[in-house]
């Protein structure tokens, strides 16, 4: 036998410890598979002992804190204790989407409905049935979270974007965007401001959201709605005759026009612009109220200025919770769902949080005794929900880049608005 | 933690270790974490076993197999130095690369995202419509022989009782709470909710009849309180494999592609991951959208990566050069002030330079050009300079580094030598230190240049690939290269994302870069002959 030094034996030892440093690692990084497996695996009697089980929540990190006290409700009232893990927004569809049919997905997740399309052409969400509690909810809602005749989620938000108007300025509201344009400019001759009017524009996509009410009030909506409200996305209407219209008003709008949409004007600086008080007028959404109340803004929450002849709509969005298609728990998950997070309580929790009007019409009427809350909500109900169709997501990019396009001036709007229809037709056939 | 029963490796083991060199300390480390080690290797055994993912639970025993061999033999000393590394590149890279490939053969993707046994229960999830106007019955879940019954109160206080064999009917003498919903019922069990919870596959499998006439609909529920009356609006055959309408009668028969589709073609929403050969690799050369641009595309990758390499490099070598003076004082001071630049996230760096040249509030324009509205990253030539200069200010740090390191490590009595035979400052550069410097640099030139041809971060944070090409109908640009173009391909416009498609267009750049590091590789060899 040949005898081996200390020092050799000192160098095992240590390869020993690397290696056991390294599967511990890796078994780190995919710990998480194993949770679910003791979870599918539980015995029905440690259940029925007493024991309490896990439901997993994916939540964004702005939203956990106002889940945390109807989880812990939840869990004193039938001992499931609730796991909100806190994913980044941006990734977090994607992952639910992958991660659902390898059984490591959450059982819920909180989301805007216009990801439901994709989720249900995934088949990873199950629906779920309110009964006469959907009659609690605003109508637009409900409507927003159905898809192919089925409810998919419980909404708990509704936003849509407002006319913001600095009172300082423009002491009076405006019906047509072209009086909003008149006193902007007026307030800029005046030396009180730099901009007419401001909206955040994407130096690569423009804005097709913010840019919306505009179009619709010319009669160029997306998509055809069904009678029940739903889009059918066999039938494109950005091609309708006022398209090249509305094409136009954005030239006329642009950099090479008057210049009221200004595409160098990111989301970032039309609103650092506004606080500063440059400007009367700003369009964006509720989440940017805040920001300007604390500036000290005298803020007026404007009805959408109209262009055409038709009433200036909105797209709404509305937040709210899905069950996953393959959770192993989904009576506790919707016994969450169903009977926690319908409840005023609940709804008003996340309201005082995010500051989304609510969805539950008994907590909307209290958080509408705030008229900023009031007013976007009276502008929402006139609104229009954002498809949710999987097509949708086929439309965005060369809409943006169209609208950019008009707006900077490069292209002729009689040429490049029926292109991007033909494009944008193209690719939903070819999908 | 599982105990683990004495197995043959285990005497051997012993019979080995106790051998009386061994160090009383070093043995019971050895023993400790290799016990660690094993002890985790069967948990996660037995979670496979539970699981029934076979495939991988033979992998992982094999693995553990092979660990405990290596590190509980005598000779084979780099084994156990090599393994950890060679574990981790197994899962990291090569399982990874394998994955990709094998992605690259299906049709994986939005609507293809599971298997068919999946897809099947989601679209039979969504048929379930509830009845219009059907009442809500409040349910109590009550047992009898083992099977589950549904005790069930409608809006106006009639009580029925019934199971999945039996439909509904009347019962009379149920007890009931101060809601007037009834809770109990003689010979039956009442679950608590616990109860409820722990056999729920069940329960929410219920479908209890609601009449002797199936066309009425059967009651499910999905909490256990409540339920409705459902009836299907698509049936699954099991022996045809196809989904009928229960209303207009239309059939969806499997169509080979991984979707249900009628004989019009109508698809149902959800589909399933099937193989497809090919079909990505021909798409990928056969779609208009990609072979448009594409050569366009290529050409600026080119460009892109190779301007990239050697404008980094030049600034980085100047500037390793004019530090490396040795009478300099305060090099540390200006050192530390050159890597700053390496030290930002090129995700950050992006998004902060695209708001410094922004024409009309960016900082650049206003303070350095008086004003001017330069459009750096909206005018197509403009927004390739950028492009360009932005990565060299990302880039030239990490040169720099590399440079310093190589010129200090050059022999001095060279410099001398030359210096004597009066070669001038530029000459000594040029035909002594340069040489040497490849030698050690090279490799990581061609290293730097494959990043660059695939640096998704720079470009899509700084311009996403505009100003977007006007003559075609897919959304790539002027500094679109080809990842970020792939990326847009597979995942940005058209319908849903596409992992197959993506995963062999990666296949396919791939190929492009290690053909082109082969040959630099070898180009580099004839630089060695200099030593």
């Amino acid at each position: 036998m040949k005898v081996q030094t200390t020092r050799a034996l000192h160098l095992r030892t240590l390869a020993t410890a690397a290696l056991s440093v390294a599967v511990l690692a890796v078994t780190a990084c995919g710990g998480g598979s194993t949770d679910t497996a003791a979870g599918e695996s539980a015995a029905p009697t440690d259940l029925a002992e007493g024991g309490s089980t896990t439901l997993t929540m994916w939540v964004d990190a702005e939203r956990a804190p106002a889940l945390e006290q109807i989880a812990a409700d939840f869990k004193e009232d039938t001992g499931i204790s609730i796991d909100l893990a806190v994913k980044d927004f941006a990734a977090v569809r994607d992952d639910f989407i992958t991660q659902v049919p390898t059984g490591n997905g959450p059982d819920l997740i909180v989301g805007p409905h216009d990801w439901i399309g994709t989720f249900v052409e995934n088949g990873v969400v199950a629906p779920i049935e309110l009964g006469d509690k959907a009659g609690e909810f605003q109508e637009s809602a409900i409507q927003a979270m159905s898809y192919e005749g089925s409810l998919y989620g419980v909404p708990y938000a509704v936003e849509n974007i407002a006319l913001l108007r600095n009172t300082d300025m423009v002491p009076e509201a405006s019906e047509t965007f072209d009086q909003v344009i008149e006193k902007g400019q007026a307030a800029v001759d005046a030396g009180e401001a730099e901009f007419p009017f401001l909206v955040g524009l994407d130096p690569k996509q423009a804005d097709p959201y913010h840019m919306y009410p505009f179009q619709t009030s010319m009669g160029v909506p997306v998509f055809a709605q069904n009678e029940d409200g739903s889009y059918d996305p066999s039938k494109l209407l950005l091609g309708e005759p006022n398209g090249v219209e509305f094409a136009k008003q954005l030239v006329e709008w642009g950099d090479s026009g008057s210049g009221v949409l200004n595409s160098n004007i990111t989301g970032d600086i039309a609103k650092e612009k506004f606080l500063a008080g440059e400007s009367p007028y700003y369009l964006t959404g509720p989440w940017n109220v805040p920001a300007a109340q604390e500036a000290g803004i005298n803020l007026a929450i404007d009805p959408l200025p109209t262009v055409g002849d038709e009433p200036a709509q909105p797209f709404i969005g509305v937040n709210g919770f899905f069950i996953s298609s393959q959770s192993s728990n989904a009576l506790a998950a919707n016994e969450f769902a169903v009977n926690y997070l319908t409840t005023e309580e609940a709804q008003d929790a996340m309201f005082s949080v995010g500051g989304r009007p609510p969805a539950l019409t008994a907590s909307f009427d209290k958080a509408a005794t705030d008229p900023v809350v009031a007013a976007f909500g009276e502008i929402g109900a006139n609104g229009v929900p954002m498809p949710a169709v999987p097509e949708m997501q086929a439309v965005w990019a060369d809409w943006g880049a169209t609208e950019l396009a008009l707006i900077k001036g490069t292209v002729k709007p009689e040429e490049a608005w029926p292109a991007m229809v033909e494009n944008i037709e193209q690719k939903i056939a070819a999908g | 933690m599982p105990t683990i029963t004495s197995s043959p490796t285990e005497s051997r083991k012993r019979s080995q270790t106790l051998r009386p060199s061994d160090s009383v300390a070093g043995l019971l480390a050895k023993i400790i974490l290799l016990g660690l080690v094993d002890a985790f290797a069967v948990y996660v055994l037995i979670v496979l076993f539970m699981q029934e993912k076979w495939a991988v639970l033979v992998l992982a025993a094999v693995v553990t197999l092979v660990i405990n061999w290596i590190y509980l033999r005598r000779g084979g000393l780099p084994a156990k130095y090599l393994a950890p590394g060679i574990f981790f590149l197994l899962i990291f890279q090569v399982f990874v690369m394998l994955f990709s490939g094998y992605v690259a053969f299906t049709n994986y993707g939005d609507g293809h995202n599971s298997t068919k046994e999946d897809a099947i229960s989601s679209i039979q999830l969504a048929a379930q419509q509830r009845v219009p106007d059907s009442p809500a019955y409040r349910v109590t879940i009550v047992e009898q022989g083992g099977e589950f019954h549904f005790l069930t109160t409608d809006p106006d206080g009639d009580i029925s009782i019934g199971s999945t064999e039996e439909p509904l009917e009347g019962v009379s003498d149920a007890v009931t709470d101060g809601t007037g919903k009834a809770t109990e019922l003689e010979d039956y069990r009442t679950l608590q909710f616990d109860e409820v919870l722990a056999n729920q596959a069940e329960i929410l499998a219920l479908t209890v009849p609601f009449s002797e006439d199936p066309d009425d609909g059967t009651l499910r529920t999905s909490d256990g309180s409540t339920a409705y009356v459902f009836s299907p609006t698509l049936v699954y055959d099991e022996a045809a494999d196809t989904f009928t309408d229960a209303e207009t009668g239309t059939v969806y028969s499997d169509s080979g592609e991984g979707t249900f589709v009628s004989a019009d073609g109508q698809q149902l929403n959800t589909g399933w991951k099937i193989d497809v050969g090919f079909a990505n690799f021909t798409k990928a050369f056969s779609n208009e959208d990609i072979r448009g641009p594409l050569l366009q595309v290529t050409l600026w990758t080119f460009t892109f990566a190779l301007i990239s390499v050697l404008s980094t490099f030049a600034l980085g070598l100047f500037l390793a050069n004019a530090f490396n003076h040795p009478n300099l004082r305060g090099k540390k001071i200006y050192r530390i002030l050159m890597i700053l630049p390496y030290a930002f996230p090129a995700f950050l760096a992006g998004l902060v330079w695209s708001g410094l040249l922004n024409p009309e509030f960016g900082y650049v324009n206003n303070t350095f050009f008086g004003g001017a509205n330069i459009p750096w990253l909206t005018d197509p030539l403009l927004a390739k300079f950028s492009v360009l200069l932005v990565n060299l200010w990302l880039g030239f740090p990490y040169m720099f580094l590399v440079c310093t390191g190589a010129l200090q490590s050059l022999p001095e009595d060279v410099n001398e030598a030359a210096r004597l035979d009066g070669a001038s400052p530029w000459k000594l550069f040029t035909s002594i230190k340069l040489p040497l410097l490849l030698v050690s640099v090279a490799p990581l030139l061609i290293a730097s240049f494959a990043f660059n041809f695939n640096n998704f971060n720079v470009i899509y944070m700084l311009t996403d690939g505009g100003p977007r090409f006007s003559d075609t109908t897919v959304n790539v640009g002027a500094t679109d290269i080809l990842i970020t173009m792939v990326y847009e391909v597979a995942f940005g416009s058209g319908v849903g994302r596409d992992y197959g498609l993506a995963s062999a267009l990666s296949i396919i750049i791939f190929f492009i870069v290690a053909v082109i590091s082969v040959i630099s590789f070898r180009q580099t060899k004839s630089l060695e002959e200099i030593n």
